[in-house]
């Protein structure tokens, strides 16, 4: 890829998982360019993707299908950053809805339980701890993130670039290869989310 | 360790923030998105914006309201007041709305809650609840508590959450406004009692009373209005006074 980041623009994964105004709001703020996915083309426009998500995760899944993208995005080489249940979709398996997903990073995605005397779901800012990792570049130690979530990625330190306790510990941030996934939702989550973004721009 | 959650809430009527607000460096107190962003800059974790406009304009204006201030502030934020149906709250969502925030509608009509939960998931969804004590009892009000119902507030609150709400605002009308502390006994009481995020509101005057309210009732985010409009605490203040009382809070 250009050594030229200005030529960097994100694709979008639009399948209709969520809104992702407040996604495209924050890419603006950073001048961060930016267009939508529908199409295996559109793939090819883009020098980063983004697959974006919100709500339950098996719906999610049966809707990327639907979009004829799977095989496109799993052979991607380019930098991928899915983002809350865009981060779950890169996993081999969801609890919720019983779902096989992209199987990209062989995780699984798991409900919290409720036996550990947590409420579900996990909604709120909480610690990150994070290792050297090129996401995370110039994102203060211990920064704090917006997280609203009630299934979990299980922690397995091959893929984990960052971690965070709820319960248990699992992972904030997962990375294998080119393909990203933050738990989190860094388009809320004040300058440490943006900077994040920025990050994820810059990585080639 | 997952932070407790400082919330303003602003009033907003005809696109517009009410309620003497008295930031020094702001230009248009009346501005939401400048006042947003501001609160955002302070520290707050979140906001809850509760529109009161009565016309018939207000769902366009509120939209366009809400998708200027997506545009610019960073953290989340929730919409509430006058959302009686899935159409109110899908088009505040895709204007950028985190949550939406619903009471009469839902104590009309509970399966409210439940629809709202299966098209746009329980985290979309808050259920607040204005409560007054009676007679040894709490009772659920409408319109700012002017109306009494038949649903007693615990029991209410139980079914909210069944029916799928993702998070709880609980007002007390005793305390609200008296600036004489939030009603750490009713919070207490509720927050055990469920296991979904509830926030309290009602009765914030000093500092003290937002490690009282998080040290005794444990709940997840503490809500105020006028302490923060006119001044009378700092969020960035508010925030180190929680963290000398070990209580963890986003700094």
């Amino acid at each position: 890829m250009n050594e030229n980041t200005t030529n960097n623009s994100i694709g979008i994964v639009s399948y209709g998982a969520g809104n992702i105004f407040s996604l495209t709001a924050a890419l603006d703020r950073q001048g961060i360019s930016y267009g939508m996915v529908n199409t295996e083309a559109d793939l090819e426009k883009y020098s980063h993707i983004i697959i974006p998500g919100v709500g339950h995760a098996g719906a999610a899944m049966q809707k990327l299908q639907q979009t004829g993208l799977v095989d496109a995005i799993k052979a991607l080489t380019k930098p991928v950053l899915g983002i809350c249940v865009g981060m779950q979709l890169l996993t081999s398996h969801s609890e919720e809805g019983n779902a096989d997903l992209l199987d990209i990073v062989p995780l699984k995605t798991k409900l919290f339980d409720r036996a550990l005397g947590i409420k579900i779901p996990h909604m709120g800012w909480n610690n990150v701890n994070f290792a050297n990792n090129p996401l995370f570049t110039n994102v203060k130690p211990h920064a704090q993130f917006y997280f609203v979530h009630s299934y979990f990625i299980e922690y397995n330190p091959i893929f984990d670039i960052a971690s965070v306790t709820y319960g248990n510990k699992f992972s904030a941030a997962v990375q294998k290869n080119n393909f990203f996934g933050v738990q989190f939702h860094p388009e809320k989550s004040g300058e440490a989310g943006e900077q994040l973004l920025k990050n994820f721009s810059m990585i080639r | 360790m997952l932070s407790k959650r400082i919330i303003p809430c602003l009033d907003v009527k005809d696109g517009r923030t009410v309620k003497g607000v008295n930031f020094v460096d702001l230009r248009d107190a009346g501005d939401p998105v400048e006042l947003a962003a501001q609160y955002a800059q302070q520290g707050a974790d979140e906001l809850v914006f509760l529109d009161i406009t009565a016309t018939h304009e207000r769902r366009k204006t509120m939209i366009e309201m809400v998708k200027a201030v997506a545009r610019q502030l960073n953290i989340p934020f929730t919409i509430g007041g006058g959302i009686t149906e899935i159409a109110d709250a899908e088009a505040l969502l895709n204007a950028g709305a985190d949550k939406i925030s619903i009471n009469s509608a839902a104590v009309r009509k509970p399966k409210l809650i439940e629809e709202l939960a299966r098209a746009f998931g329980v985290q979309f969804v808050v259920v607040a609840v204005d409560t007054k004590h009676i007679d040894g009892k709490n009772w659920v009000h409408l319109n700012g508590g002017r109306l009494i119902t038949e649903l007693q507030t615990e029991d209410w609150i139980k079914q909210a959450e069944e029916l799928g709400a993702g998070e709880i605002l609980l007002t007390s009308m005793d305390h609200d406004g008296t600036k004489a502390g939030f009603d750490c006994d009713l919070l207490k009481k509720v927050n055990e009692m469920i296991n979904i995020p509830i926030i309290a509101s009602g009765g914030a005057g000093n500092m003290a009373h937002f490690t009282e309210v998080f040290q005794k009732a444990n709940v997840d985010a503490a809500l105020a209005a006028s302490v923060f409009h006119y001044g009378e605490i700092l969020i960035p203040d508010l925030k180190q006074e929680l963290s000398k009382h070990q209580i963890p809070v986003r700094i």
